[in-house]
């Protein structure tokens, strides 16, 4: 929907005016009480020009936030900060806070992570926006502020914004609270916005949703953007450059087609190779970029991706690599960048081309060393259970399953003022071997069903049946027999291990409810521990000695501890950092084929889903609203509510990003206590608002059932009619 | 938000009332009041005695739940708590001696909350301050000391400072100078005198524990997001604190206020038993040590509705300080 | 510290981002020792352990080293300052004060020391079964500990007084810290409660794990620090109950002494003969002093964000 050929962005690379920001040599250091500082950026540059939109991409620990908060002098007293910051014509490190206060929110402005903790609980949405213009215009009236509040939110699509306006943060979505921060953020029409993570903790068509209001934003006011990510996909569609940073430093920066399509350093590389692609998931296996960063309060000489890096010299372990440009030297020899000495010294040169920080930058951009060279891709296993496919029982059938909450006003008696259908006649089956994706946003049901399964508890309505076994009607002995069957791994590794316990026993529990005894158990916990790829050795080590990615490791031990049939995947690894996931995918994929496991893998990310599933189910407000094989529903979905999701998740190729169009939902999903007749998804239906009054007054009328249309069941009437929206899908060859 | 607030009113009501009777009637197995009867010389007939505790409603030969009836029945229907053993109504007497009791515990609670929060804040924003540091540990201090301790200590400080000015510059037995005549204003002043080491002995422990608690509530407050947000918006780091930070800080202070008040009030008895004021705290006391059970439950009567009347309030306030339970 | 956690928590990538597994140390320190290491950096808890552990020894040897006894009269040196003799002067019939104070310290701890960690095991127990099991159980408990709080339990202590006055000075114990574990109670209930939610608690209960075991085990134990932090500062309160109680003559009776006693006895001649009040008196708060400034340094090692500033 948005052109993007049409934005003022900085196509010239070679473009020389003087930037709207140059930061130089910056470094951020925290000192820590009992322990040694915390060096969080470690003498970064990069510059920003006017109206360009710069995309810093780094994972968890990166310093990607740390360096944005020091350009706006928000970060702690007690952080030591050096180096510059030249921000149209103001050195900001120089400025004290009430000059700093002068140029915030005027001409930087910022947009934060969460929108929820970001908006101040006990005043109107409307006069925080208002606030933001009477702090730079003393002329403004109050009325005045409060009608261009009303105003912003309009242009930020908030519906009635005049009502809206008044509402406190906690009555808007999340969703609605990011827009109404984006509309803070441009109320002085600034020169820079830094927005820092503000799609991640949304669901993906809500991302899609506020990527697009950013854009509008940017369109508006002319600012340039620096968005920090750790989404390669949220990048590649928007941004004119890319930073990657690694542990504090810079250590490729270049234009997003360069980044993406001839990275130079191997850290980009892999991170590149090791998220899952939406085309090419399930056809191969994922690239794993093994180890963790470094620590960085006690920093290793030389390269701090050394240690990951599957090309490290010995060199690489003696002296880090500075930024320098690469691509001019076809020989591949390393010299360093002839651009560079007319700038002065190294660290102070314009980044302004395509830069790496890598002894071996050299060799890969001349092409010596290529991508699978650095990354080789991994041979996929080989089948070890022959799973014969027909006449299995299934190892879990659920059938018309409802689960219904009661909600109650807080008034003087409680009365029961509606229904919440969390789960509204959910049906699937899952055969022996095989892996069922369930996905859907953040409170279409798909929790509450695993729950309904995990808890076994009779179901409200419906029937679960594991093994054939009806646990409705199993005995208490059954059940705990069931339970032996059916394993859960949760999604944040911190969470869901004990921290007070040593990871054998963590791994061992479930053996202990079982009557295991304790040598069995700890040879068991042994076995396991070799399974995941952990030494055997750590069974006595504490779970905070152990990197979020081993955590998960733990957590899909302990699963496997009682040889279950069926491992229930609630979101496996969405909390892990990007470079992580491939590792745990693969691990999850080679499980399954070694021990003949089944999955219930339920996800938002759809890329992962279409990687691991044999079998996809979308969920919408309590209902399937798709449901069959994964090949067929990514390549043809039927029901338009699929083709929002799909179209919606970002895709890690500039090239595919910019040329897609996109179906954007409308609005946020309803609250599951909204009574919708007819067909539940109508009020966001992008086909529905295309289809004429006669086509309409069906949907309005008539709950669509799940029919099944070549292999693939939908609840939609109009399936045969939804070709309008087929353009829109990925990689439609 | 209105039902909401009825809602808990109603709770607290039920809870005053049972805590009233559970009172009513611990009162009535655990104290003897014919004991200090047969004490007495010459010792009344057993008859007289009778007929005396039939008189107050007290008899222990009437069954508790018998007699926690007619006490409830007289309260509602006439209104009335019964007599004290020394023969005088009790409403009489908490009517007197509420007026005392509460000049005292007003006074002193509200400028300690109020000196407490404004430390607390001081505190958290200059934390790690000189300033900071010493209302910190003053705050241990004073935390460390028993009320009546501090009660005593000031007055052992007045008779000093009385000793070096060679005047009775600060007069702390009772509530007001006996026999004192004289204008309004010098009845006002003598009443205030009498009232100074009290009072500060109570805002001393009531601003410390206020102080604590609103500077580690302030200290979480400044943390959190939205303060960024208000300084990314242009504001300087104080007039973020003092917009966004201070209104959000002062939501559970409303709830601790409801906490503390069971402290404050069993402070504020022992201030006015070491300080000789004739108010509810020692009318209680004495009510315990002479077996008056009427004259207890009548005193449980009212601290429960003190309890009732401050939790009520407290919701009040939340309610009115934060949107997010008013719907 | 929380400096960190603060940066991190802005570097956050995923939604549930990863505790800084960058920023710790090589091998990072588990939870205890971070604890400890943060308690070792804080000087409060220093001067609090040390004077805490001064006045305990001192309880314990000062009467062996005095050779003086606590109730035997010096009719030579009635009601006099402190002399050479009399290291805190002698009451008016000649009682040693020093020796008093000592006895009566010595009692005082141990009515704290019992009493507060008492309070803090009801609460533990309370809170933690009906946060974990909910629904009725839960109502029932609840109300229970709201009655309790509105209850005036001052008078009520008072009003039982002559119970133990028969009783021994335990029975005291016991009923301090029956009235003091509920507001602790509360707290451990909606801790309980979001542990309950949490995925390891979750894990244990799909596995199919007793509902004592997961409280023994997974409960408790991660609401340790906060347990303790309890019991310290209960150390406090219950020595201050007890000498409340006893000052107005309601606790702690002759011939046993207690601070309160003590304090109660001095009281009258407070403003004459200062020495009979403010030296217990000053045992008492620097003993309450030494506890709480241990209490608070345990706060704030275990809470990080309760204690430091991280705009």
């Amino acid at each position: 929907m948005t052109d993007f050929q049409s934005l003022p962005a900085a196509q010239g690379t070679t473009r020389r005016s003087t930037p709207l920001l140059k930061v130089r040599n910056l470094s951020v250091t925290f000192p820590q009480r009992g322990g040694p500082p915390v060096n969080a950026v470690r003498g970064i540059s990069y510059d920003v020009h006017e109206g360009e939109f710069l995309g810093i991409v780094g994972e968890s620990g990166s310093g990607k936030s740390v360096s944005s908060l020091a350009l706006m002098g928000l970060l702690p007293s007690s952080a030591q900060i050096t180096g510059d910051i030249d921000f149209d014509g103001h050195k900001l490190l120089e400025m004290n806070d009430r000059q700093l206060s002068g140029l915030r929110g005027r001409d930087i402005s910022m947009i934060f992570q969460d929108p929820l903790s970001a908006l101040t609980p006990v005043y109107t949405v409307g006069d925080q926006i208002a606030e933001a213009l009477l702090l730079h215009d003393s002329a403004l009236s109050k009325q005045a502020a409060r009608s261009r509040a009303i105003e912003l939110l309009k242009v930020v699509g908030i519906p009635a914004p005049e009502r809206r306006a008044k509402a406190f943060p906690h009555e808007f979505s999340g969703g609605m609270r990011q827009r109404a921060m984006i509309a803070m953020s441009i109320a002085n029409d600034p020169k820079l916005i830094v927005a820092d993570e503000p799609t991640t903790a949304l669901d993906v068509t809500i991302q899609a949703q506020i990527l697009e209001v950013l854009e509008k934003a940017k369109e508006l006011t002319g600012a340039a953007v620096v968005l920090i990510t750790h989404d390669l996909g949220v990048v590649a569609g928007h941004a004119d450059r890319i930073a990657v940073m690694y542990a504090g430093k810079l250590v490729e920066n270049g234009s997003t087609a360069d980044v993406f399509s001839d990275p130079h350093m191997p850290y980009s590389i892999g991170l590149l190779r090791s998220v899952p692609n939406m085309q090419t998931a399930g056809t191969q296996r994922l690239v794993p970029l093994e180890g963790r960063p470094p620590s960085l309060t006690a920093l290793p000489p030389g390269c701090p991706f050394a240690a990951r890096c599957p090309i490290a010299l010995d060199i690489c372990r003696e002296v880090e690599p500075l930024l320098a440009s690469h691509g001019e030297f076809a020989d591949g020899v390393r010299v360093p960048g002839l651009d560079l000495a007319a700038a002065g010294t190294p660290r102070d040169q314009p980044v302004d081309s395509h830069v790496a920080a890598c002894h071996r930058s050299g060799e890969i951009a001349s092409g010596r060393l290529t991508r699978a060279d650095v990354f080789p891709r991994p041979e996929p296993l080989e089948m070890q259970h022959a799973v014969a496919r027909e006449a299995q029982v299934p190892v879990l059938t659920v059938t018309d399953l409802k689960r219904h909450f009661p909600l109650t006003n807080g008034g003087l008696f409680s009365r029961r003022i509606g229904t919440v259908r969390a789960v509204d006649g959910v049906s699937f089956s899952i055969q022996p071997g095989q892996t069922l994706g369930l996905v859907g946003e953040s409170g279409c049901g798909k929790s509450t069903t695993i729950l309904e399964i995990l808890e076994m508890a009779t179901p409200q309505a419906g029937k679960i049946l594991i093994d054939g076994t009806d646990i409705g009607t199993a005995s208490r002995a059954e059940r705990l027999k069931l339970r032996k069957d059916v394993q859960i791994v949760f999604q944040d590794p911190m969470a869901a291990i004990d921290p007070r316990l040593p990871i054998g026993e963590v791994i061992g529990e479930p053996l202990t409810v079982h009557g295991v005894g304790r040598a069995e158990r700890r040879a068991r916990v042994q076995e396991l521990l070799d399974l995941v790829g952990l030494d055997p050795q750590m069974a006595d080590r504490y779970p905070h000695e152990f990197s979020g990615g081993q955590r998960q490791r733990i957590g899909i031990a302990r699963a496997l501890a009682t040889n279950p049939r069926l491992v229930v995947l609630d979101e496996p690894v969405s909390a892990l950092d990007v470079s992580i996931q491939a590792g745990v995918i693969n691990l999850l994929e080679d499980l399954k084929e070694q021990l003949g496991l089944s999955y219930l893998f339920v996800a938002h990310d759809l890329a992962i889903v279409r990687q691991i599933a044999d079998t996809v189910a979308v969920m919408y407000l309590g209902r399937i609203v798709e449901y069959g094989p994964v090949a067929e529903v990514f390549a043809r979905p039927r029901h338009p509510y699929t083709q929002a999701l799909i179209s919606a998740a970002p895709i890690p190729d500039p090239a595919i990003e910019r040329s897609r169009t996109r179906v954007l939902l409308e609005g946020d999903l309803p609250s599951p206590t909204e009574e919708i007749t007819g067909c539940n998804f109508r009020t966001r239906c992008p086909l529905y608002r295309l289809l004429d009054p006669a086509a309409q007054s069906l949907c309005t009328t008539d709950d669509p059932p799940l029919v099944t249309h070549d292999g693939v069941d939908a609840a939609c009437h109009h399936v045969d009619r939804n070709r309008i929206v087929d353009s829109a899908l990925v990689g439609a060859p | 938000m209105v039902f909401y607030t009825l809602r808990r009113f109603v709770n607290y009501f039920i809870l005053s009332a049972i805590a009233t009777c559970l009172a009513y009637v611990v009162a009535s197995l655990a104290l003897d009041p014919a004991a200090k009867y047969y004490g007495r010389n010459p010792q009344p007939s057993a008859h007289v005695i009778e007929n005396i505790l039939n008189g107050l409603g007290v008899n222990p030969d009437v069954p508790v739940l018998v007699r926690l009836w007619n006490w409830i029945l007289t309260l509602v229907t006439q209104g009335s708590l019964g007599d004290t053993v020394g023969g005088k109504s009790v409403v009489a007497e908490i009517v007197t001696r509420s007026g005392v009791s509460l000049q005292l515990l007003l006074l002193g609670s509200i400028i300690g909350a109020i000196l407490g929060v404004v430390l607390g804040v001081w505190g958290a924003v200059k934390q790690y301050s000189l300033s900071d540091q010493t209302v910190t540990y003053s705050s241990y201090l004073v935390f460390a000391t028993p009320t009546f301790v501090i009660g005593v200590l000031l007055m052992i400080g007045a008779t000093m400072l009385n000793g070096i000015v060679g005047a009775q510059l600060i007069t702390f037995t009772g509530s007001y100078s006996a026999g004192m005549t004289g204008s309004w204003w010098d009845l006002l002043v003598d009443r205030g005198v009498h009232l100074l080491l009290p009072t500060i002995a109570l805002v001393l422990t009531g601003a410390a524990s206020y102080s604590r608690y609103q500077r580690s509530v302030m200290l979480d407050v400044l943390a959190s997001d939205y303060i960024r947000t208000a300084r990314s918006k242009g504001r300087s780091r104080n007039s973020a604190l003092v917009r966004h930070g201070v209104r959000v800080a002062l939501i559970p202070m409303s709830t601790f206020f409801a906490y503390s008040f069971g402290t404050l009030v069993s402070g504020s008895i022992m201030l006015e038993i070491v300080f000789s004021f004739h108010g509810m705290g020692e009318f209680t006391l004495q009510a315990i040590t002479q077996s008056d059970i009427n004259a207890v439950a009548g005193s449980t009567l009212f601290l429960a509705v003190l309890v009732l009347f401050s939790s009520t309030l407290s919701e009040i306030l939340y309610a009115a300080l934060d949107p997010r339970v008013r719907n | 510290m929380s400096i960190v956690e603060g940066a991190s928590a802005t570097l956050a990538a995923g939604p549930e981002p990863e505790p800084p597994s960058v920023v710790m140390a090589r091998k990072p320190l588990s939870r205890g020792r971070l604890i400890w290491n943060r308690l070792a950096h804080t000087p409060r808890f220093w001067i609090g352990a040390v004077a805490m552990g001064t006045i305990v020894l001192w309880a314990v040897l000062g009467p062996v080293f005095y050779p003086i006894d606590a109730f035997s009269r010096d009719p030579l040196n009635m009601g006099m300052g402190p002399t050479q003799l009399h290291w805190f002067g002698t009451n008016n019939i000649g009682q040693d004060i020093y020796a008093q104070t000592l006895i009566g310290l010595q009692k005082s701890l141990v009515i704290g020391l019992i009493a507060g960690p008492l309070g803090t095991l009801i609460a533990a127990i309370v809170g933690s079964v009906a946060g974990y099991l909910g629904g009725i159980v839960d109502n029932v408990l609840v109300w229970v500990i709201n009655l309790l709080l509105v209850l005036p339990s001052f008078i009520l202590l008072v009003i039982l007084s002559p119970l133990f006055e028969d009783l021994s000075w335990i029975f005291l114990t016991v009923f301090l810290a029956g009235f003091s574990w509920m507001i602790m109670a509360q707290v451990i209930r909606s801790q309980t409660r979001s542990l309950r939610g949490r995925d390891f608690v979750k894990a244990a209960r799909y596995m199919g794990v007793p509902m004592p075991t997961i409280l023994a085990r997974h409960i408790i134990p991660n609401l340790a620090s906060l347990l303790i932090i309890d019991a310290t500062l209960g150390v406090v309160a219950m020595i201050m109950a007890e000498t409340s109680l006893s000052y107005f003559g309601f606790g702690i009776r002759a011939p046993d002494v207690s601070l309160g006693t003590l304090l109660s006895e001095g009281t009258a001649a407070a403003v004459t003969r200062p020495w009979l009040f403010v030296f217990p008196a000053g045992v008492l708060i620097a003993t309450l002093f030494a506890v709480s400034l241990i209490g608070d340094a345990l706060r704030d090692a275990v809470d990080p964000t309760s204690g430091v500033n991280r705009d």
